[in-house]
């Protein structure tokens, strides 16, 4: 089929392409280059978590422990914006720059050189994010943004320098996401096999193609909203400043016309894992493979005209209300087809459950909370009892780490030996999918009664009823936190060596990079196969 | 040190565990509602709950059943249909989302429509107007009608908070004037903030909504039963987000009545007394009150501040300097005008909209004459009110 599979990591050092340090920065390769994303994203997951840990033990009990609470403040919102931005966002995208040309037989992505530049964005994004914190252990500044992630005004123009480094660190994510995100288009549009039209191609590469066209749409509405932030605080603009004529609800609807897209942008490429890993360990066909293509689309269209519900309670005019509440009810349509896919999928195959198809699973299991929470949340007027509480925390966690994290666990995994080489250590994957599925719901089950009961998020203390099921949620937490030190070292073994990885990987694995041996060439194909 | 409160923590839990049968207060649901709102919040709720664990359930039990049937290991046959091919297996497809569609708009949609409808009704026959106004971190009331106004902060003891003391019945939950509102009279609620954007809510009223600096928001509340309901700034709106708690008392409305009437006579006095003059040892008495109450939080008890953020006050160049011109008036920046009309973009607010002259003038002549502050020279409550 191809001349690339005879060709082998090695040979190909007489490209000249250098080795060491400059391999890494230099790099145009798409494969360094999504290892150098994944590497990053698990460095800030780790971060990330670092600091929700931090927050959960100050919560472990009422009063205040461990911390001030402008340091949790602080640490609750740069929590969600690395695992957001730094996380969740670039395992996607380093899954992408692996897979999309291998998936659809070119030997690159389209634009090598920008490939690059979008990544080293990255660390300095991060440093940005995370340095405030750093600068006030020298008495520089009052520490890192201290607004959650929503950055709100006017909270946020009165806030101190780490609104600044945050605004920066966001300009910074939102270039490097633009340009990888021109990349996929470009790369998608112009480099497919010949015979692989449209439709035949595969679903995580649809996935991603509609995630970067959401992306190229929403970022800079983000960014502008974050630059009017800038020039408010320092220019003596108003835009958010009533007694300038500004509003400060103009912020949330900035903020969150990107905001809502984001949540969409962070699970399609999971969504695009899923048929994958579910028709290979089940030994069957893709199920409804256009109509995944449609609902895709149908819920990228939809993500961008349903903003408002995350602010319910600012109130709005009646019609509005009613406007973005049946809308956002809509949107369970397409996502009930994607459900309806995969559970047909699996339906009458031939199972078998490896680590990838037990974070698959668990997956669909648990986003199906995430997303019949996210139904009622819908509702206007119970909205009003679950907004801003921990019931809200709840369900965009389900949404988020088990829907996000877990899902990209699962590609992870089900990739992990067609990019290294070598299988992973199955027994201790199995036990880091139970050890993750079991704490993560022990973490986020009570807080959806914390949240009916009505303790407001973000808080540093609470009230001493909901004493008991904050100290479950710590050690749920702590057990979640612990538990992906094990995939850190399933992935470094991994990686080192192990049993060697055939070419297919899978007894059911299907698709054009199955075809190229384990790890695949530095050139991807360099003769582009024929899709019948 | 960290570790060892971990630990004692650890040990906590055991024994909080251990005796939690005896005094579980264990809530499941919302709590119990005492308005219409959020009587209809809780039924709509609990609908909408079973629906969505029902659905839950169904398509559960058909992935378990798949799961364990359609397995390797027994041996089942991989199917290798990729969608449906007859005419009923599309029908049978349609199925699942015409059901969902009929959830989605009429069955919870149309009681949806009505909820919202209804919570938006915050005018039809509204009795009694409440405004609410958020500052950093308190909550001011005013009732328009009666004339009555008056700040509404937390009583929780640095104490408590710092574990130094046992945390008292309605830890965090405690305010030092509560909101006193008659039972069984729509009450139009209206919201505006001072400096960022809070939230009022009470989860047992089912009512909750945004505090905006510079406009005006509302929502309503009709309490049915007498009671003390306690709630919490749901917005994050700083360091004191979580210590800015709401206390609605609901009484009959005879004893509204004298509440009304003994609120009056404070208001009416606190007047009369803003026009007396007042000697220094009453204004450092009454300034030091207040600024426990008011200044406290970010200034500190020593007045030493947290800066950058909150300046320290004791050795200030604001106060250590002159506060009026040669005619009486306030010197821009100075600390009187600081005091009375706040510093933009800051958590220092203009205490004139919240404060009484009386209160405004201890405070400052206590700040002038305290924490290594030697300035001697004191403000009338008079001069206050000339200023305003």
């Amino acid at each position: 089929m191809t001349t690339a599979t005879v060709s082998s990591h090695d040979d190909h050092h007489d490209h000249g392409h250098p080795s060491g340090i400059k391999r890494w920065l230099f790099t145009t390769n798409h494969k360094d280059i999504g290892t150098m994303y994944m590497i990053f994203a698990l460095i800030m997951f780790l971060v990330g978590g670092m600091m929700i840990m931090g927050v959960r033990a100050e919560l472990f009990q009422p009063g205040m422990q461990l911390m001030k609470p402008e340091f949790f403040n602080q640490l609750i919102g740069v929590h969600a914006l690395i695992m957001i931005f730094a996380a969740l966002m670039p395992v996607a995208t380093g899954m992408a720059n692996w897979l999309i040309p291998m998936m659809i037989g070119a030997p690159d992505m389209a634009l090598p050189r920008l490939n690059n530049w979008s990544f080293w964005l990255l660390p300095p994004a991060a440093t940005l994010l995370v340095m405030p914190f750093i600068l006030a252990l020298f008495g520089i500044g009052t520490g890192a943004v201290a607004t959650g992630w929503t950055l709100y005004a006017p909270l946020s123009v009165q806030g101190g320098m780490g609104v600044d480094f945050a605004i920066f660190s966001i300009h910074l994510l939102g270039i490097s996401s633009i340009l990888a995100s021109i990349n996929v288009v470009v790369t998608i549009l112009n480099m497919r096999a010949p015979g692989m039209t449209m439709m035949k191609m595969p679903l995580f590469v649809w996935a991603w193609l509609i995630t970067a066209f959401l992306l190229i749409a929403t970022i800079p509405v983000l960014a502008g909203a974050v630059t009017m932030l800038l020039t408010d605080r320092h220019f003596d603009t108003h835009f958010f400043d009533a007694a300038g004529g500004g509003d400060p609800i103009l912020f949330q609807h900035l903020f969150w016309f990107f905001g809502h897209p984001e949540v969409y942008i962070l699970l399609l490429p999971i969504w695009g894992f899923m048929p994958h890993i579910l028709s290979a360990f089940a030994r069957k066909p893709i199920y409804g493979h256009k109509a995944q293509v449609y609902s895709f689309w149908a819920i990228g269209i939809m993500s961008v005209i349903v903003w408002a519900h995350h602010f319910f309670t600012v109130g709005m005019p009646l019609p509005a209300l009613l406007y973005f509440m049946y809308s956002t009810m809509a949107i369970s349509l397409p996502l009930a087809v994607l459900f309806f896919c995969w559970i047909a999928t699996i339906w009458r195959g031939s199972m078998t459950f490896e680590t990838p198809m037990l974070f698959a699973l668990g997956f669909v299991i648990l986003f199906g909370i995430g997303g019949l929470t996210g139904l009622v949340l819908a509702d206007v007027a119970a909205d009003a009892q679950y907004h801003h509480s921990y019931f809200v925390v709840a369900h965009f966690h389900y949404t988020l780490f088990a829907g996000g994290i877990m899902g990209a666990m699962a590609g992870v995994y089900f990739w992990l030996p067609k990019f290294t080489g070598h299988m992973y250590d199955e027994k201790l994957g199995k036990t880091h999918f139970w050890l993750t599925a079991i704490s993560f719901n022990l973490t986020f089950i009570p807080q959806f009664f914390l949240g009916l009961a009505g303790m407001p998020r973000r808080i540093p203390d609470y009230a001493l009823q909901f004493t008991e099921f904050n100290m479950i949620s710590s050690i749920g937490a702590f057990a979640l936190g612990l538990s992906q030190l094990l995939f850190v070292y399933i992935i470094i073994k991994c990686a080192r060596g192990g049993e060697k990885a055939s070419d297919k990987v899978w007894e059911g694995a299907k698709g054009l990079e199955f075809t190229l041996p384990s790890p695949p060439p530095y050139h991807s194909f360099t003769t582009q196969p024929v899709v019948k | 040190m960290a570790y060892k409160k971990l630990f004692s923590s650890w040990a906590g839990f055991a024994a909080i565990f251990s005796s939690g049968l005896v005094h579980a207060e264990y809530a499941w649901n919302f709590p119990e509602p005492v308005t219409p709102l959020a009587r209809d919040t809780l039924h709509v709720h609990n609908e909408f709950m079973l629906i969505s664990i029902a659905i839950f359930l169904v398509v559960l039990a058909i992935m378990i059943y798949s799961i364990f049937t359609h397995r390797k290991s027994k041996g089942h046959q991989p199917a290798n249909f990729t969608g449906p091919s007859t005419k009923s297996q599309v029908i049978w497809t349609l199925v699942p989302f015409a059901l969902l569609l009929f959830i989605d708009f009429v069955v919870m949609g149309i009681p949806a429509y009505h909820s919202v409808v209804m919570m938006e009704d915050t005018k039809t026959d509204a009795e009694i107007v409440l405004k609410v106004t958020g500052s950093q971190w308190k909550w001011q009331y005013e009732y328009p009608a009666e004339g009555i106004k008056f700040v509404s902060t937390m009583t929780t003891s640095e104490e408590q908070i710092n574990n130094k003391e046992a945390k008292g019945e309605h830890y965090l939950l405690d305010v030092d004037n509560h909101v006193v509102l008659p039972i069984n009279k729509k009450i139009r609620i209206l919201l505006t903030s001072t400096d960022v954007i809070h939230t009022w809510w009470i989860p047992q009223f089912g009512a909750k909504r945004d505090a905006i600096p510079g406009f005006m928001r509302e929502t309503w509340a009709k309490i049915e039963k007498p009671g003390i309901y306690r709630g919490q700034c749901a917005e994050l709106c700083g360091k004191g987000h979580g210590f800015m708690p709401i206390v609605v008392e609901a009484v009959s409305e005879d004893d509204y009545k004298v509440w009304v009437d003994q609120q009056k006579a404070k208001l009416a006095s606190a007047a009369a007394s803003a026009e007396k003059q007042w000697s220094k040892d009453d204004l450092m008495k009454q300034g030091a009150e207040v600024y426990a109450k008011q200044c406290v939080v970010c200034h500190q008890a020593n007045g030493q501040g947290m800066p950058p953020a909150f300046p320290a006050l004791a050795g200030s160049k604001v106060i250590n300097g002159p506060m009026l011109d040669a005619s009486g008036h306030l010197i821009k920046d100075g600390h009187l005008d600081r005091v009375m009309n706040g510093k933009p973009g800051t958590a220092m607010q203009a205490f004139k909209t919240t404060l009484s002259d009386a209160e405004i003038a201890s405070v400052v002549t206590f700040e002038r004459n305290s924490f290594g502050n030697k300035m001697g020279d004191m403000v009338q409550p008079s001069q206050a009110k000339a200023l305003r």
